[in-house]
């Protein structure tokens, strides 16, 4: 692949005290791609996607995002890249004390003007519910809405700056498996529609094979191995066949 | 070695920890653009929040008042004073201390288990991540409210103070509505009012940092929102005393006692 990648990260490390998390940790993110990160529970992927939007700082590495080296970056230009990468946190982090109109106005707070967000806010969160396919639930309460719709809400939430780069972390996990489903097909149809690409942090073994194109496995902190769901299969590494067992 | 422990004191940490977030309160409240909308919506809820209880109490400290202290002014035959003592302890102590303790409870735990939830929840990293300052939006918004809210409650319960007071005062002897107030206001000098409202401005300010300083690093987990929410009780409260403690000493200093 001689295409540019849009995130780049070279031998990033992080720990917490003694708890060394990701040791010369690598990846590339190329355009219009879904890449699948897999590792256990606790091997560092949430820190991982993190420290790609700056809400944690690594203690050594570079991260190229978009061309930006970010931490470089000033906090006023850090907070329009962010504009340029959406990210669904595990926890879909709705704003309980909002209606969801609210929540999917906040974001526009920081990055449309006041006549901007007047005119074109109605419409730009109503084309966002329409694309996860909940325009009816605009007055409601999150705690009024399933698990699966509120990961739809905070997915609109996320597409109403229309980002080029979405950080999914563990998007399906935790909701029933024709929910997980629909997520993934959810994903898929954004990532035709607004042609973004994607760092999907899963287990679902239905929305690895339904949505990633790529999978790095992140073992002992590093990028352990790296293909396809076929290639991976077939690797001999006592981990790697460990892990795919264990599935 | 033996100083290296102290310092690990988790009491000396925490005292540590929160007068860095009070600098930090500093540094993001003085930075340009404020969140006033947040603002007028804390001090909205604040005042929802703790009104009603606040005045149930303070009329009943008044007439509370009255009536334990009326035995001792008949010894020494100062029953009329009766009307200008419950109106300097109101304005001094009483007013103050019982809204902020009032306020500790309910606004310190409500700001504490709600910055709390919003921690567990990533909701304050998502706000980060939407490029809105989740520091200046959360926290100094609800800092200033409180230290706007609990003068205004304060205040707010000394009037009804005197109205328990007007009760109690009447309920053995009797005093005309115009005699009470005239002698319950001539008894108050601007130096009862002064330090009243700078205490009172200090507990808001108080209450309002330990209950973001206890929210805002919650422990992850629905504990940890439970834990936020009843230390930033313990601490506030305890903070609102030793204020008191050193109110009651600058005042003696400055002679306004
Ligand atoms: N803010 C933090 N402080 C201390 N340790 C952390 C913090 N965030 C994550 N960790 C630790 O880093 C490791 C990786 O966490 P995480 O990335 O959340 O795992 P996962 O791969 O399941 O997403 C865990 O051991 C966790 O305890
Ligand atoms: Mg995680």
């Amino acid at each position: 692949m001689d295409k540019k990648p849009i995130i780049q990260v070279s031998n990033l490390n992080k720990s917490f005290g003694e708890n060394h998390v990701l040791k010369d940790f690598s990846l590339s993110l190329y355009e219009a791609e879904n890449l699948v990160i897999l590792g256990k529970s606790g091997s560092g992927k949430s820190v991982l996607i993190k420290c790609i939007i700056r809400l944690i700082h690594p203690d050594s590495g570079e991260i190229m995002v978009l061309d930006h080296d970010i931490s470089e970056l000033e906090q006023d230009e850090m907070d329009h890249l962010r504009a340029e990468v959406g990210f669904l946190f595990q926890s879909n982090a709705l704003y309980d004390s909002m209606t969801v109109r609210q929540n999917l106005l906040f974001p526009l707070r920081k990055h449309w003007t006041k006549e901007e967000r007047q005119d074109h806010a109605e419409s730009a969160i109503q084309e966002a519910l329409e694309d996860v396919g909940l325009a009816h639930t605009i007055d409601m309460m999150p705690v009024e809405l399933s698990g699966g719709m509120r990961k739809r809400i905070a997915l609109a939430r996320t597409l109403i700056l229309k980002p080029k780069v979405i950080l999914y972390d563990e998007p399906t996990t935790g909701l029933d498996p024709i929910t997980a489903r629909e997520i993934s097909e959810l994903m898929n149809s954004i990532q035709k529609k607004y042609k973004t690409a994607a760092i999907i942090i899963s287990h679902d073994l239905n929305c690895i094979r339904m949505t990633g194109n790529r999978i790095i496995m992140l073992i002992d902190g590093k990028n352990y191995a790296e293909g396809t769901y076929e290639n991976l299969l077939q690797n001999e590494d006592p981990k790697v066949k460990d892990f795919f067992e264990g599935l | 070695m033996g100083l290296a422990k102290k310092i690990e004191n988790p009491f000396f940490k925490e005292v540590g920890e929160i007068s860095r977030f009070t600098a930090r309160f500093f540094r993001e409240a003085t930075k340009p653009k404020q969140e006033w909308d947040e603002f007028i919506n804390q001090c909205y809820w604040i005042g929802f929040k703790a009104l009603t209880l606040v005045g149930i109490t303070a009329f009943i400290m008044g007439l509370v008042l009255t009536i334990q202290s009326r035995p001792t002014l008949v010894e020494f035959g100062a029953e009329s004073l009766l009307p200008s003592m419950v109106s300097v302890s109101l304005v001094r102590e009483i007013s103050p201390v019982i809204t902020a303790l009032i306020c500790a409870g309910k606004i310190g735990s409500g700001i504490g288990a709600e910055l709390g939830s919003m921690r567990v929840t990533e909701q304050i990293d998502a706000m980060e991540v939407s490029g809105t300052n989740p520091f200046k939006y959360l926290v100094v918004t609800r800092v200033l409210a409180a230290t706007v809210m609990v003068p205004v409650l304060s205040s707010l319960a000394i009037a009804i103070g005197l109205y328990g007071g007007f009760l109690g005062v009447n309920m053995k002897g009797d005093v005309s509505w115009t005699l009470y107030w005239h002698q319950a206001y001539n008894a108050l000098i601007y130096g009862d009012f002064l330090p009243s409202i700078i205490k009172t401005i200090f507990f808001g300010f108080a209450i309002g940092i330990v209950g973001c300083y206890k929210g805002y690093y919650s422990q992850k987990g629905t504990e940890g929102v439970g834990k936020s929410a009843t230390t930033a009780v313990i601490v506030a409260s305890l903070m609102v005393f030793i204020l008191d403690l050193i109110a009651v000493q600058v005042a003696d200093i400055l002679g306004l006692t």
